[in-house]
């Protein structure tokens, strides 16, 4: 026990916090994940993400808490990549481009402020690549609530979400706003992805939301067993990131400790390695079981 | 502004648009966006690893940019293709902040790695942008024909003996080269707003291949020159210019498209704007 659990691991403070916020950020995260894979928005949820740090660059430069920032940012970009956004895949995957190419210029300026003006050089490193223990326990409350309303939202619009990412047109043709329901859907991404960007950082928060996610729908082809396991996957790398990071305290090159974003990272990554090596059986199984037409959650 | 040390930045700024903005415009047309946009990014972490051994930051970004390319192109076969460019790119972003948590002098290495350092370029620095450049052009030109073909027609390509896996793959490895040669001048941030941006406006002017190839790298060109001349004017990042530039540019260009359409179809002409916008 004590050679896994450092000393002192359940009795410091930004442990337990980092433990109780990775878990909420990790479950939103894998949540919206799961349609934004479907969706086919890997890029725009990056893209997302990435503005972040233009958002909370900006935040840091008028002496906001960066929460505000990223989620104003997010928000923002969420509309713009919508507005420009034409409904074929590539357009959106233009749109996105550019948005993000604008905002990634503007990153650039509020950092190149932030280092000028306020002289703390770090400050970019931590939108960037985010850190789990210097999180603020103040802010825990508002976090929780953020994230509550943005997994509301998909649960929500469960039933017409799913409708419109696996068949747009057919949805259309029943009477569901597409549109409309895309918007809400893009909300609830702006407001996981800056959680998550708060946690593990602007430019690593794609690894939480599409991470546990792809290696849930490698899984199964149901929709509500994939949201479980991927909030599963996503809470348990999590964890054992934060536990991994506090026990690296005393691993070379010394006294310094790894980052926690590295290893929620590299566990996602080699979790959905793990998922594309799964035996052929299992495939053959999951389609006795689904029947003779499954519906399609993951090839399209 | 023209004075000694400018002038190897003008030179390399120069070289930087023109592959990026030959490499954007299959970029654009293949609607890879997304891999544009992880590749250099990606690469930034070969960048930190070589600055920690202590080896030329090129040899880093070539070995990571070549690593990430054949990766993607690799997994991509099997898995969703935008799901697995986020995960190989995430992957090679959690590898560069361990290694910036372990080297010592990490902000300005990193800043300058991500937002580019395009005054500080001396002559030797030159020397190797050029040798990439030519040879990233040479790569492009030799592949033009299958390329083009396989990125407005794949279908069509495949039919013609033209593998789609292989254009994939060696569209890639051209993407890496550029990365490999853009990266330690403009950035990584700044080698995908110059890549995607241009091109994407060239491409909502003209619908012909070599006239929004030209414009593509035309438009490159004259964002990248404002964009010195203005940082230099006011001290702001270069990657603030090129980031608002092209979008700006991209602005322009759609709303240019747009105001021929409407002036080219009369308006009760087109009762299905639905159809012809999909």
């Amino acid at each position: 026990m004590g050679l896994i659990f450092s000393p002192g691991f359940f009795h410091s403070s930004p442990v337990l916090v980092a433990i109780v916020v990775g878990a909420v950020v990790a479950v939103v995260s894998a949540v919206v994940g799961v349609f934004t894979v479907t969706r086919g928005l890997s890029f725009a949820g990056h893209s997302l993400a990435d503005l972040g740090a233009a958002g909370g660059s900006g935040a840091f430069l008028l002496g906001v808490n960066q929460l505000w920032g990223f989620v104003a940012i997010a928000a923002a970009a969420a509309g713009a990549i919508e507005l420009i956004g034409i409904g074929s895949t590539r357009g959106r995957d233009l749109a996105t481009g550019i948005v993000l190419g604008a905002g990634l210029g503007v990153a650039a300026l509020f950092l190149y402020l932030d280092t000028t003006f306020s002289n703390t050089t770090g400050a970019s490193i931590t939108i960037l690549f985010g850190s789990i223990f210097t999180l603020q326990s103040s802010l825990v409350p508002v976090m929780v609530l953020l994230g509550a309303l943005s997994v509301a939202i998909v649960l929500t619009l469960y039933r017409p979400l799913l409708f419109s990412a696996l068949s747009p047109d057919m949805a259309t043709a029943r009477g569901v706003p597409v549109r409309a329901v895309g918007v809400a859907y893009l909300a609830a991404l702006a407001l996981a992805v800056s959680l998550s960007a708060m946690t593990v950082g602007a430019v690593l928060s794609t690894a939480l939301l599409i991470g546990p996610a792809a290696c849930a729908l490698r899984l199964t082809r149901r929709p509500g067993v994939a949201l479980l396991l991927a909030a599963a996957v996503g809470m348990l790398s999590v964890w054992l990131s934060v536990l991994l990071a506090y026990d690296s305290y005393y691993w070379p090159p010394g006294h310094r400790g790894w980052p926690v974003s590295f290893f929620v990272v590299l566990l996602i990554f080699l979790s959905y390695l793990l998922t594309q090596l799964r035996p052929r059986g299992w495939a053959a199984w999951q389609l006795a079981r689904g029947g003779s037409n499954p519906p399609r959650l993951t090839d399209r | 502004m023209f004075s000694g040390f400018m002038t190897n930045t003008w030179a390399a700024a120069t070289i930087v648009a023109l592959v990026a903005g030959v490499v954007g415009f299959f970029t654009v047309m293949r609607g890879a966006a997304f891999v544009a946009h992880a590749v250099p990014n990606g690469a930034f972490a070969g960048g930190a690893a070589a600055s920690l051994l202590g080896l030329n930051p090129i040899l880093g970004l070539g070995v990571f940019a070549l690593l990430g390319s054949l990766g993607i192109s690799w997994l991509g076969r099997r898995g969703r293709h935008d799901v697995v460019t986020a995960l190989a790119l995430v992957m090679m972003l959690g590898l560069g902040a361990l290694f910036l948590s372990m080297s010592q002098e990490y902000a300005s290495q990193t800043f300058s790695l991500l937002f580019g350092e395009v005054v500080g370029v001396s002559s030797a620095e030159l020397l190797p942008i050029l040798a990439l450049g030519v040879v990233c052009v040479a790569a492009v030109m030799w592949f033009f024909r299958p390329l083009t073909l396989s990125s407005v027609m794949p279908e069509v390509a495949e039919a013609r003996g033209v593998r789609a896996s292989r254009m994939e793959a060696s569209f890639l490895v051209i993407l890496a080269l550029a990365t490999t040669m853009t990266v330690p001048v403009v950035g990584a941030f700044l080698m995908f707003s110059l890549t995607v941006a241009p091109a994407a406006a060239a491409r909502s002017l003209t619908a012909r291949p070599m006239a929004a190839l030209g414009l593509s790298i035309g438009i490159a060109m004259v964002i990248v020159w404002c964009a010195i001349a203005l940082s230099y004017l006011c001290n702001w990042p270069i990657g603030f210019f090129v980031g608002v530039l092209g979008a700006g540019a991209y602005g322009l260009a759609r709303s240019w498209a747009l105001y021929r359409l409407r002036r080219a179809v009369p308006h009760r002409l087109s009762p299905l704007p639905s159809l012809s916008a999909h």
